[in-house]
């Protein structure tokens, strides 16, 4: 069943939510993007602001009118509050000769269990969100941390009324429509004067959230108005990629010239690993304090695309950029598939906008599959 | 006991050669022995017998002024030793030294080398066999090179 | 307003991560080799037991300098006793070379694919090893010899860079010294006095006892060895879906979560480190996959 909103029902909503100790995060504007941080009214959004983003380019400018969400997706993801940047795994103090994990930590902890509300998440996010779930929370070992902060999340999507022109998420089959994985689901419409929400409910706790809110069920015309704002930014998406046998395709192309070509332009400098919604490699740090008395293990993020990132003694396995960008590329298009059952690309385009050199990982696909085998080098010729 | 002709028929080395050659070859073959120890030949000298190792243990040596003798590989038995006889100026390398007690099957490459020049056919079915040895001891010998085991990058 | 992460480092620790390590007690360290040394340790707790598979490795901890992954090397019919062999060649492993009997290290596993045991009975057992590599497959052996009436032929065919380098000495002269297992060690350069095999390790292939239409083969030790040493295999006719090998790459986390360890789509600490040669032949030969 579909409801229908005011725009000042959106405040009730992240006040109900309040009201139930969540934390609500949203998208705010800071440093020239929109980004994801804590919101405590719908001032805190970036209201009548739109993006212009190409490969290589963000800019944020005034739109037309006073949209809520009328704006792609910025340089996060909200991968950051479900697998921080940064994580103390543990701590261990030393004893005699040994060490000892120290009680004093899980006590506390037990008082402050984290609850997230996400309020804004897109299509291509849910299905990115989906995508860490069965990294994160359904393997033999999980992540502690990613599946207890998981369990008590509570996702508002939002439909995309614009999209940029570095998204493909329909060619990806993840939007711009939102069809599960959320608590409820918000469509902006803002035209011929009008401004209002439709809203479905997704779960249980949607509803419970919901009721609080006031609303009224919606009419066919306002329904059909909603279709309307997801279709049209369905026709106005530019960008599409080809996934049909992919896996193949690049498993079968690992010494294609591209790669060298491609290799070349990129800077090895990782934009892309951080700000892609689903990638999930990380790190560990060791580390004491002063007196060398309390170690500290941290868990932050890293990147395939760092030299360091495959080095077992003798060196790294993988040297060249040109390597390092086909293993993220095939591992995002192809492996990710063998092990995960999914693509590992959501189509948000974040990589293609905010990768310097503006790569374009749609194109990349694409001039390998429209090659012909005549082009490529025979194997293990080393150029130069 | 079996026959010297038997045992080169029996060899991978002479397989497929046709009868009339293996007992060409017999005719140029005989039993010999080496102690440990001893020398089977040395560099810069004459080759002209190759062998076919039966028994035992051969090390590939060569002398330098300030690691003395070092081995390079080692043979057992089975195994082919010395292609020098064949190949001008007929002149061994390198020194071979039986580490064990070894019998082998000394083939006389003088005659043999004399005989491939009046009989092509033959010549080439050496020529065969020996490039494939050469190769197998080559591919060998590379990956020795790599220092496969070494930490340094 | 900024969202930080301050309280949800704290609830980090509240669950049983499977991050954190559980203290082991170095009981011996035996020096192998220059830089090749042998940890033999035990669970703090009394009343604790390890057990593993042979093939499998641990995740050892230093405290506050690094954690790494590395094969088990002893008995695993032996609940109390976890051994470890390694080279001492970056930060953490050369402070784990100065840790003594009493000292700790904190271990997490054991993780991974081990060897085929099921699948090798009844067969002839060809092992090579590889230098270091000898480590992870000194298990098998164990397991072998202990239910030997389950297999048919077993061989060991171990290569080391020079006679210096030849680790568990004692252990291969008593094995060669058995009826029911063939040893042969080949070094890929000799010094003065060394009477034995000279070459590389795949030399020692084409003349070993065992029947190749029967045999199933491990091998553990560098790639490029891996390669060869698959290839003479083939070449004697063992059969390509009979061959087995230990891989290794970079880990951080030993549970296939921090991705390190991608060796095309395989997660080396959960999809292997012990693979078939069948399943990676193609990528064994592609250039910094």
């Amino acid at each position: 069943m579909l409801f229908r909103i005011e725009t000042s029902a959106v405040q009730s909503l992240i006040e109900a939510l309040r009201q139930r100790k969540y934390n609500v995060i949203g998208p705010i504007r800071r440093g020239g993007a929109i980004v994801y941080d804590q919101i405590a009214s719908t001032n805190d959004l970036p209201k009548g602001w739109t993006d212009e983003q190409r490969p290589g380019q963000y800019r944020l400018r005034k739109g037309d009118d006073d949209r809520f969400f009328g704006f792609a997706v910025g340089p996060q993801s909200w991968k950051q509050f479900l697998f921080p940047p940064t994580l103390k795994l543990f701590s261990v103090d030393r004893n005699g000769k040994g060490f000892a994990v120290p009680t004093k930590n899980r006590e506390s902890a037990q008082a402050r269990p984290e609850q997230l509300a996400f309020f804004g998440v897109r299509s291509c996010e849910l299905y990115a969100i989906a995508a860490q779930d069965k990294i994160f929370g359904s393997g033999e070992y999980r992540d502690p941390y990613y599946t207890e902060i998981r369990k008590r999340l509570f996702i508002v999507a939002v439909n995309c009324s614009t999209s940029a022109d570095t998204c493909f998420c329909s060619s990806m089959g993840t939007g711009p429509k939102a069809k599960n994985g959320y608590d409820l689901l918000l469509t902006e419409v803002a035209a011929n004067g009008a401004h209002f929400f439709t809203v479905e409910v997704g779960s249980p706790a949607g509803e419970n959230i919901f009721k609080n809110v006031p609303h009224v069920p919606a009419s066919a015309e306002e329904s059909k108005s909603a279709e309307l704002v997801v279709s049209k930014t369905a026709a106005g998406m530019k960008r599409s990629m080809d996934t049909s046998g992919i896996k193949e395709l690049l498993y079968a192309n690992s010494e294609h010239p591209e790669w060298e070509k491609v290799g070349g332009r990129c800077l090895s400098c990782a934009n892309c690993t951080m700000v892609c919604p689903t990638c999930f490699c990380s790190t560990v740090e060791d580390t004491t304090d002063l007196s060398g008395s309390r170690a500290t293990r941290t868990r932050t993020w890293d990147s395939c695309f760092t030299m360091a990132f495959s080095y077992i003694h003798g060196g790294s396995v993988r040297t060249s950029t040109k390597s390092r960008y086909r293993q993220w590329m095939t591992h995002k298009l192809a492996s990710w598939i063998d092990q995960f059952g999914t693509s590992g690309c959501v189509g948000c385009g974040r990589c293609i906008t905010w990768c310097p050199v503006g790569i374009d990982i749609t194109d990349e696909a694409r001039v390998i599959r429209e090659s012909t085998s005549r082009e490529r080098e025979p194997q293990n010729t080393k150029e130069k | 006991m079996e026959s010297l002709e038997a045992i080169l028929a029996g060899h991978s080395f002479f397989r497929d050669l046709e009868q009339k050659y293996i007992h060409l070859v017999t005719g140029c073959a005989s039993n010999v022995r080496f102690d440990a120890g001893r020398f089977i030949f040395r560099e810069g000298e004459e080759a002209h017998q190759f062998y076919l190792l039966r028994q035992g243990k051969v090390a590939i040596e060569v002398f330098t002024p300030h690691r003395g003798h070092i081995t390079i590989e080692t043979l057992d038995e089975g195994s082919i030793l010395g292609w020098s006889w064949l190949i001008p100026p007929y002149n061994w390398h390198f020194d071979a030294r039986a580490l064990e007690m070894t019998r082998a099957i000394a083939l006389d490459g003088k005659c043999l080398r004399k005989k491939c020049e009046e009989d092509h056919d033959l010549g080439f079915e050496f020529l065969k066999r020996f490039a494939h040895i050469m190769e197998q001891r080559l591919a060998s010998t590379r990956l020795q090179l790599l220092d496969i085991y070494d930490v340094h990058a | 307003m900024t969202y930080t992460h301050e309280r949800g480092l704290e609830t980090a620790d509240l669950v049983l991560s499977p991050m954190i390590p559980q203290q082991f007690v170095i009981q011996r360290v035996r020096r192998e080799t220059e830089d090749t040394f042998t940890m033999e340790l035990e669970p703090e707790t009394t009343s604790a037991s390890f057990s593993f598979k042979p093939g499998q490795f641990n995740m050892v901890y230093v405290f506050g300098v690094g954690e790494i992954p590395i094969s088990i090397s002893g008995d695993s019919s032996e609940p109390r006793s976890l051994v470890h062999t390694t080279r001492a060649v970056g930060t953490v492993t050369k402070v784990m070379d100065k840790l003594k009997k009493g000292d700790c290290v904190g271990i997490r596993g054991p993780y991974g694919v081990p060897w085929p045991m099921d699948a090798a009975r009844g067969k002839d057992i060809v092992i090579v090893a590889g230098g270091i590599g000898i480590a992870p497959l000194r298990p098998c052996i164990y397991a072998i010899l202990r239910n030997r009436e389950n297999y048919g032929k077993v061989v060991l065919l171990y290569g080391t860079r020079t006679p210096s380098d030849i680790l568990f000495r004692d252990e291969l002269e008593r094995w060669r010294a058995r009826f029911d297992l063939e040893v042969y060690v080949s070094v890929d350069r000799a010094m003065s006095g060394w009477k034995g095999s000279v070459g590389v390790v795949t030399t020692l292939i084409p003349k070993s006892p065992f029947d190749p239409h029967n045999a199933l083969a491990m091998i553990c030790g560098p790639e490029v060895m891996i390669r060869f040493t698959a290839m003479e295999l083939i070449k004697r006719g063992v059969e390509t879906n009979q061959i087995y090998v230990s891989m290794e790459r970079n880990m951080k986390c030993g549970i296939g979560l921090c991705g390190h360890c991608q060796f095309s789509h395989y997660f080396v600490c959960k999809d292997g480190p012990v693979f078939r040669y069948t399943d990676i032949k193609e990528n064994l030969v592609k250039w910094e996959i």
